[in-house]
């Protein structure tokens, strides 16, 4: 287990070493930095005062790891565009961010979850091939035609909901929030709906798919031969037994939904930092675009550690030591 | 009366290419604390009637007719919920694999514990006394430690004593064990039926034991019935069948069974393979391997009738055109594996 752990976390930081360089690439092959920083006016001598300054000449190495160590104090230098720290204008946006997808997940998960319980057990009844036709919809329509179709409805013909923006936030520290305000909440409805119907239709097919496969299983077949409850062996023996996959999904798919909220937070104009970094890119402020991609990753490294942590939590099979578990089943 | 009794069982599944019947009108009983075997090939309907009395087809078969009585109550026709109040706690069932019977994710305590409450008004605290006791019963050491281990972490053969467990841990009256130790090693086969059978003697359990093995049913049954492509060729008392047997494919199923040091002749073998469901053929089903079949055998099923101490589904029984009982028993009990064979190359 510990040593399980210590290997992970190696990885992640290998991961996050490769994303790193990555980022720190885009510096050097997205334009020079110095034409981007100086203006057309700036001398030759200018230039290389700057050059020397920044520490551009030093060898690859020496600026790599000067990277690396200010990325890990949170330090990705000053936007070009807005001229302000780069750490402070994602913690800025980031609350937005985080409060759309969780609540995408959460809505992900409660909707998909018993849905595909459902359709996994009624596989035959006419509601479930209408859940099943209606996520292919989920499945293949984009995200931004789902958002711009919400908007239609429900901000343009029916005007009950925004169609942009956050709304009323409540600021607790430096943690902006929308939950706090009705207006908020109406805000937060349409973006997060948008955000997490992909995520819905995959979890929902997911759990429906290993149902199907869990309740043809012989421990299944014994559990009904024991007369246990539906219920009981639904949602305890069957559920459980497809949770493992589940998790693994989920846990991808919420790191997706923070890096594809772009295409969500640009639909619904919503301050996140998906609508910072596509300014960026238009812009090519390179600091933002280097810092936003780094956090990403952090973000999908850190679920993924706590992702293979949860299957020990769900699976008795991964706790006992490998060696003597073989040993009992040979 | 009998404990179970099974009448005039149908069993059928519907496909695209027309009903298939698994189980053809096949009529049993089993009385209180009897062991009855059933052996046949795969596909002889065996576990299908296994699987009907517990009420646990699967769909799309179904119960196509007859009636199913326990106790003297219809089993057949009851509401899910009834039925499974009476799973487990009146007729328990054993599975083929005890690798896949048990949930892996949850503690073979929690199982047991959560199948002894299903069935009766146990606090948790007795339940998993009662529990301890049950493994202890099935033969588990220290199984105050052992109970709250995983299935991973127990064999083969100490996984199936866990299902036996399972299976006995409300009292029920009867025990469909369908294989139960056709996955395992030999050694333990032999362990594990001597566990199945001294508990049931010890509670009064009756038992349904399904299997293709013919030594188990030697060892264990009181009464054998021989299933034949969905019909019951022979059925009757254990020695009268083994020794007796009065059906040509039981004097071939029985001929097939190696044994050490009786004589160095070749393994009889029975001609041909059972038909598949989907072309049974007309008369008797296995008039095409039979090495006595005539013109009755072609064109009318044969139905059981009593032959001696047992009952048998075979013409050759039915005192027509002179044959006498004696006549046509000398007749099968002399067929050998070379005429066998030879009717088979012509």
């Amino acid at each position: 287990m510990v040593s399980f752990l210590i290997r992970r976390v190696v990885q992640a930081i290998l991961v996050m070493l490769a994303v790193a360089f990555l980022s720190f690439s885009m510096f050097n092959y997205a334009g020079d930095p110095v034409n981007n920083m100086v203006g057309q006016e700036a001398s030759r001598e200018d230039r290389a005062e700057l050059r020397e300054r920044l520490g551009l000449n030093d060898p690859f190495p020496v600026q790599f790891a000067r990277f690396v160590g200010n990325a890990i104090q949170g330090n990705f230098g000053i936007s070009y565009q807005l001229q302000r720290p780069v750490a402070d204008l994602i913690a800025e946006r980031m609350p937005a961010t985080l409060e759309l997808v969780l609540v995408s997940a959460i809505l992900a998960l409660s909707t998909g979850i018993p849905l595909g319980v459902y359709c996994g057990i009624a596989r035959h009844s006419w509601l479930s091939r209408f859940f099943l036709t209606i996520s292919l919809v989920g499945v293949s329509l984009p995200t931004f035609v789902i958002g711009i179709f919400l908007i239609y409805i429900f901000a343009v013909t029916l005007g009950v909901l925004p169609s942009f923006g956050r709304g009323g936030v409540v600021e607790l520290g430096w943690w902006k929030t929308s939950f706090l305000t009705a207006d908020g909440w109406r805000s937060l409805i349409m973006p997060a709906i948008t955000l997490s119907l992909f995520q819905t239709t995959l979890i929902m097919r997911l759990v429906r798919a290993e149902m199907l496969e869990v309740m043809r299983t012989d421990y299944i077949k014994f559990a009904r031969a024991r007369g246990l409850s539906n219920r009981a062996i639904n949602f305890g023996h069957a559920l459980k037994n497809t949770l493992v996959p589940v998790i693994t999904i989920a846990g991808l798919n919420i790191g997706a939904l923070i890096a594809f909220s772009i295409i969500t937070e640009t639909v619904f104009q919503w301050p996140g930092m998906g609508l910072l970094f596509i300014q960026a890119v238009s812009f090519a402020d390179v600091p933002i675009m280097s810092g936003y991609l780094v956090l990403v990753a952090l973000v999908f490294v850190t679920i993924n550690l706590i992702v293979d942590l949860l299957y020990y939590a769900v699976d008795p099979r991964l706790k006992v030591d490998r060696g003597t578990s073989a040993g009992r089943i040979a | 009366m009998p404990l179970l009794e099974v009448e005039n069982l149908v069993v059928e599944f519907p496909t695209r290419r027309g009903t298939l019947t698994a189980v053809n009108d096949i009529s049993l009983h089993i009385d209180e604390g009897e062991v009855l075997g059933v052996v046949g090939e795969s596909g002889a309907g065996k576990s299908m009637t296994g699987a009907a009395i517990i009420g646990l087809l699967e769909p799309p078969g179904r119960v196509a007719g007859g009636k199913i009585l326990l106790e003297g109550e219809r089993i057949d026709n009851l509401p899910y919920e009834k039925m499974r109040r009476i799973r487990g706690k009146k007729i328990g069932a054993i599975f083929q694999d005890p690798l896949t019977s048990l949930n892996p994710l949850y503690s073979v305590g929690r199982q047991l514990v959560e199948t002894i409450q299903t069935h009766t008004d146990m606090t948790p605290t007795q339940a998993r006394e009662r529990a301890i006791d049950l493994l202890r019963e099935v033969g588990i050491p220290a199984p105050e430690r052992r109970i709250d281990q995983y299935p991973h972490q127990f064999s083969g053969g100490m996984r199936q004593r866990v299902v036996i467990a399972l299976a006995l841990c409300v009292n029920p009256r009867l025990i469909i064990a369908d294989e139960p130790t056709t996955a395992l090693d030999v050694s333990i086969q032999a362990q594990i039926i001597a566990l199945l059978k001294r508990l049931c003697r010890e509670h009064g359990t009756a038992v349904m034991l399904v299997t293709h093995d013919m030594g188990v049913i030697a060892e264990t049954a009181d009464r054998v019935a021989v299933m034949y492509a969905g019909r019951i060729a022979e059925i009757g008392p254990v020695r009268e069948v083994i020794k007796n047997a009065k059906h040509p494919y039981t004097h071939g199923l029985m001929g097939s069974i190696p044994s050490i040091g009786h004589d160095n002749e070749r393994l009889e073998q029975i001609p041909g393979a059972m038909p598949r469901l989907t072309d049974i053929p007309q008369g008797c089903a296995f008039n095409p391997r039979c090495p006595h079949t005539f013109d009755k055998c072609r064109t009318v099923r044969p139905d059981l009738l009593p032959v001696e101490d047992s009952w048998t589904a075979c013409w050759l029984y039915d005192g027509e055109d002179g044959r006498t009982i004696e006549a046509s028993k000398k007749l099968v009990a002399e067929t050998k594996a070379d005429a066998l064979l030879e009717k088979n190359d012509g």
